[in-house]
């Protein structure tokens, strides 16, 4: 019975202890005891500079990001969600619309005002009049947010199903591979958009869930599924090789139930494969996030993503270009840094990448 | 023998894999990889066997811990017929019945520490309390003379031989009885192959454990096996004391792998070779007749088409083979290398 407290699988590995709870004359050899593969791998990735730039990089996005209600309040001193036809700023001794009559042309139409590179309209102001640095910071919430759930919500589904379909193999494993083809055989963007489309114009409701269409729940949904299928084969490949492996095979002649073996001896292996995909998987997601609000199919108005906000710049391009370069910038650098993080999480703790290692 | 109770028995045991698919091209193949296979095991022996690559013996091992489903035959330990229990019945007769692996590196967690591997069996049988878990493992650290520090490391931080010790402490965790060693040695340098050969007859002498020692080494099966079944393309060809067996052959095929043994001669003597011509037939259509009959230099017309049947010579030696050999004076120059 005391089984179970013996040898806590993850945690303790994670902190190095790796025996858990053991005796006395063990908790002794303990002070010698080499630190485990987690253990190594995280050291390894701190000494990673690229991965350790792209850390410090993610974490001043998310830091600004999470600061954005007070940047709206006190630094833009404007309600990004409202839009500010008729408003004016004072910079120095000038007072200047935000929305500026046109000079050239028939000079019918207004344009909003650019960078003014100070506290209020930084980055200028979007066709509604609305502070287009707050919005950013708004906006790279929901991105981050999205990519982030869409790729726990995948990952999870992918562990789940190849785990599972690898393991008990058999019709369960034929079943799962047909329906993950047939996931696989739709062009993934155009998966999404149909989806998106769907939910989005109609919510979703099922029995007493009812999830409105302009909720963050649906691109998240969206997006968490349409990839499942390139997680999930991987990992199901990896965990049928892992079941006939000798290790297993020795566990299983050693009188050790399925349910331990596939605890203690494939899942532990398999988290690997899943911790080096986290990142990359996110870059992924934060693209296809882009890619939808873009098509405004992903986060609805007056919420805001990158990717609305440089749809938002569309029609701005030839006047405040901008509006839709700073989105994209972010896009860029979040992406960057979360696909130089992955490198090097991949480098550290998949055992199969050891020898590329060597040379950094 | 013939007296005794065998602790392990295993009547015509047949196992086919089924390889390929039907939606590949070739289909569906049928590998037979035993076929028609009896054998005795005796408390307190051990039996050796040997054969090439291919020819089943592991297979064998496997199916006689019940790791393996049979297609055919029965399985009997300890006067229980095991062949038709599934792993869930089996499990607790798995205390008794352990293997040893090939592979040191294969057959352990990487990602698990050794304290873990060898008490996993300490820990699902059983309720120990981990204080006992612990003082059982120092004992078992002691038998396989290894240090009990090793138990926090991790297996990558071990040797081939460290790691075999640790595969044969966790094997002998539970005292079995019977230990299947599936070519525990063969993946070792040939001076920690002796070493860990001592080890397993250092802990039968202690423990009384009775082994089946599969190996592809005649010189390792000569210094631990008491018997010796040789296997040829899924069936044994050949059983008997190993001394026999080794010194007097009766079926061509022993004879030839004997005769393949190198032997150091500083005199340079050429002796009379059996070189086997070909590879061994493929499995998935086994020729008809005698299975060897393909390579067999001494091959008659009976021989292609009679299936031989493993008859008793005199001492408890049997051999499948229409014209066994007779000792040293062996016909048609088929010499076993040495009388």
């Amino acid at each position: 019975m005391s089984d179970s407290v013996i040898d806590t699988p993850t945690p303790a590995d994670l902190s190095g202890g790796g025996m858990g709870e053991p005796g006395e004359a063990m908790a002794a050899a303990r002070t010698r005891a080499t630190e485990g593969p987690w253990r190594a791998g995280l050291r390894k990735l701190m000494r990673d500079r690229t991965a350790m730039g792209a850390v410090v990089v993610l974490i001043l996005i998310i830091l600004a990001c999470v600061a954005a209600p007070w940047y709206a309040q006190h630094v833009s001193q404007s309600d990004p969600f409202q839009s500010n036809l008729d408003g004016q700023i004072t910079i120095g001794k000038n007072t200047l619309d935000i929305m500026q009559a046109d000079t050239g042309g028939l000079g019918l139409g207004v344009t909003p005002i650019g960078p003014t590179w100070r506290g209020q309209y930084f980055l200028g102001a979007d066709d509604q009049g609305r502070d287009v640095m707050a919005r950013m910071l708004y906006g790279g919430r929901n991105s981050l947010i999205i990519s982030f759930a869409s790729t726990v919500i995948c990952l999870v589904l992918a562990a789940l199903v190849g785990t599972v379909a690898g393991f008990l193999g058999g019709w369960v494993d034929t079943i799962l591979a047909r329906l993950l083809d047939v996931l696989w055989a739709f062009p993934i963007y155009l998966l999404a958009i149909s989806l998106s489309i769907v939910l989005i114009s109609k919510g979703l409701q099922i029995g007493p869930i009812n999830i409105p269409s302009n909720s963050l729940l649906i691109p998240i949904a969206i997006i968490g599924v349409v990839y499942v299928p390139y997680v999930a084969r991987p990992i199901r490949g990896q965990v049928l090789s892992l079941a006939r492996s000798d290790f297993v095979l020795a566990a299983r002649c050693l009188g050790v139930p399925s349910s331990r073996i596939l605890f203690r001896d494939i899942l532990p292996n398999v988290t690997t494969t899943i911790i080096v995909f986290a990142p990359l998987m996110m870059a992924l997601n934060m693209l296809t996030e882009s890619a939808l609000s873009f098509l405004s199919i992903g986060v609805q108005p007056p919420s805001a993503s990158w990717g609305t906000i440089i749809q938002d710049g569309e029609d701005l391009l030839y006047t405040q270009p901008m509006v839709a370069i700073a989105p994209g910038l972010a896009i860029i650098v979040t992406v960057l840094a979360l696909n130089f993080l992955g490198d090097g999480v991949r480098d550290a703790f998949d055992p199969r990448a050891k020898l590329r290692v060597g040379k950094g | 023998m013939s007296g005794r109770v065998p602790m392990l028995e295993a009547a015509s045991v047949t196992k086919t894999f089924v390889v390929g698919s039907r939606f590949r091209s070739g289909g569906i193949q049928h590998v037979q990889a035993l076929s028609d296979v009896s054998l005795k095991v005796f408390a307190g022996e051990t039996l050796g066997l040997v054969g090439e690559s291919g020819c089943g013996k592991s297979t064998l091992g496997r199916c006689l811990l019940r790791l393996y489903d049979l297609n055919g035959g029965r399985i009997t330990f300890k006067g229980r017929d095991i062949s038709g229990l599934g792993q869930r019945e089996l499990r607790p007769l798995r205390a008794d019945m352990q293997m040893v692996f090939q592979d040191p590196y294969a057959s352990l967690n990487p990602r698990r520490r050794v304290g873990d591997l060898i008490a996993e069996p300490l820990r699902v049988h059983g309720r120990r309390r981990e204080s006992e878990v612990q003082d059982r493992l120092r004992e078992l650290m002691d038998l396989v003379n290894l240090s009990p520090e090793f138990l926090t490391r991790f297996p990558h931080e071990f040797s081939g031989g460290q790691r075999q010790r640790i595969g044969i402490a966790r094997a002998i965790a539970l005292a079995p009885s019977l230990i299947v060693a599936d070519e525990p040695v063969s993946a070792l340098d040939v001076s920690v192959q002796a070493q860990i050969v001592n080890l397993f007859m250092d802990l039968q002498d202690k423990l009384g454990l009775t082994y089946v020692f599969i190996a592809h080494d005649l010189s390792v099966v000569r210094q631990i096996a008491t018997r010796t079944a040789v296997m040829y393309l899924g069936g044994i060809v050949e059983l008997g004391e190993t001394d026999r067996v080794l010194h007097r052959p009766a079926h061509p095929y022993t004879a030839a792998l004997i005769s393949a043994v190198p032997e150091p001669d500083p005199q340079g003597n050429i002796r009379a070779r059996t070189i086997l011509r070909g590879e061994p037939p493929s499995p998935t259509n086994p020729p008809p007749g005698c299975r060897f009959h393909t390579r067999c230099p001494i091959a008659q017309e009976r021989c292609r088409v009679e299936v031989p049947l493993l008859r008793p010579l005199e001492d408890a030696h049997s051999v499948a083979c229409h014209f066994p050999l007779d000792g040293p004076n062996l016909p048609n120059g088929a010499a076993p290398g040495h009388a």
